[in-house]
């Protein structure tokens, strides 16, 4: 399962363009990583690319930090 | 100047006279094309015409939202990327105000704005995800002007503008630009079926007094799809000859 969590922070790592120790799992995607509305946009459809799982836009509005988004792709991944 | 070798264009309505004459000049100037519309025919035609591998038919009807979705991944799949994509289909279902029927309304705005909506929003994911495309829609003077009898194509068309506004602002960071060219009065099967009285008075409101050939629609296009257009979104480019100065 923990190979979810890399793969994620590796998604946000590579399309944010931050440093790999900022993305931890509180990290806030707006508030400490610098995203955008649109960033997060895009890093929901890299995520639904990644995982090959559809997030629906009122999870989408949830996904918040990392952990959030590590946390969505667990409980919905088979 | 405006070379597109590499690029992968998806034009919709190339059976049209328009449409066709956009995807020659895509083509020529380098690009791969895509070819999409409803006359199979047609499509075909117009690739034996172009010739060679940069050519690729694509049909599909613009209404059916599932076809849209396939669409978008036929296009993806047979260019490897769509880096350019016109939205040229629509159609016309011309009547006075008062006896326009809600089917005429709205086969014209399923066509001419929902399915480019869906078309542009499927598409535009993978400019995003690439960090470049250019989207040009072709709508209308009269979604400018109005124009008697073209209630729902003239709604139609001002709408496309205001939607590719929006959606230049939203993606501009990606170095994805969205325009629009606006024809005026062209030469095809589109405006062949007016009486000549109408083209006649029309005529008279053109200072460059001829009426646009679909070539000159294609080479607005042709700019607004090339690399060097970049710093352009947001923008209507209006191919009119002059009878709206706007």
């Amino acid at each position: 399962m923990s190979d979810i969590a890399e793969r994620v922070k590796k998604i946000v790592v590579e399309h944010l363009g931050v440093e790999e120790e900022k993305v931890v799992e509180t990290a806030s995607f707006i508030d400490d990583l610098g995203a955008d509305s649109l960033d997060q946009v895009e890093l929901v459809m890299a995520f639904e690319e990644e995982f090959g799982v559809e997030i629906p836009d009122s999870a989408a509005e949830k996904i918040l930090t990392v952990k959030d988004a590590i946390d969505f792709i667990k409980e919905n991944v088979a | 100047m405006f070379d597109l070798t590499g690029k992968g264009a998806l034009v919709t309505g190339a059976s049209g006279g328009i449409g066709a004459a956009i995807a020659k000049a895509l083509h020529g100037n380098g690009a791969t094309v895509a070819l999409s519309g409803r006359k199979v025919a047609a499509l075909e035609a117009l690739a034996a015409e172009l010739g060679g591998e940069r050519v690729h038919v694509v049909p599909g009807e613009l209404s059916d939202s599932a076809q849209v979705e396939a669409l978008a991944e036929t296009a993806e799949a047979a260019l490897g990327a769509v880096d350019i994509l016109v939205n040229n289909a629509g159609l016309t279902r011309d009547m006075l105000f008062m006896r326009l029927s809600d089917e005429m309304w709205e086969e014209v705005i399923s066509v001419n704005l929902n399915g480019t909506f869906r078309l542009t929003r499927a598409i535009t994911k993978g400019m995003m995800r690439r960090r470049y495309g250019r989207v040009v829609t072709i709508t209308s003077v009269v979604g400018t002007m109005g124009n008697a009898g073209q209630a729902n194509y003239a709604a139609s068309k001002a709408a496309l503008v205001g939607m590719s506004k929006s959606l230049a602002q939203e993606i501009a960071t990606r170095n994805v630009t969205v325009n629009c060219v606006a024809p005026g009065f062209i030469q095809t099967a589109m405006t062949d079926v007016l009486n000549d009285k109408i083209k006649e008075a029309t005529l008279a409101k053109i200072p460059a007094n001829r009426f646009g050939k679909a070539e000159d629609v294609a080479a607005a296009v042709a700019f607004l799809a090339s690399g060097e257009a970049g710093y352009i979104t947001g923008q209507t480019l209006h191919v009119n000859g002059g009878m709206a100065m706007i």
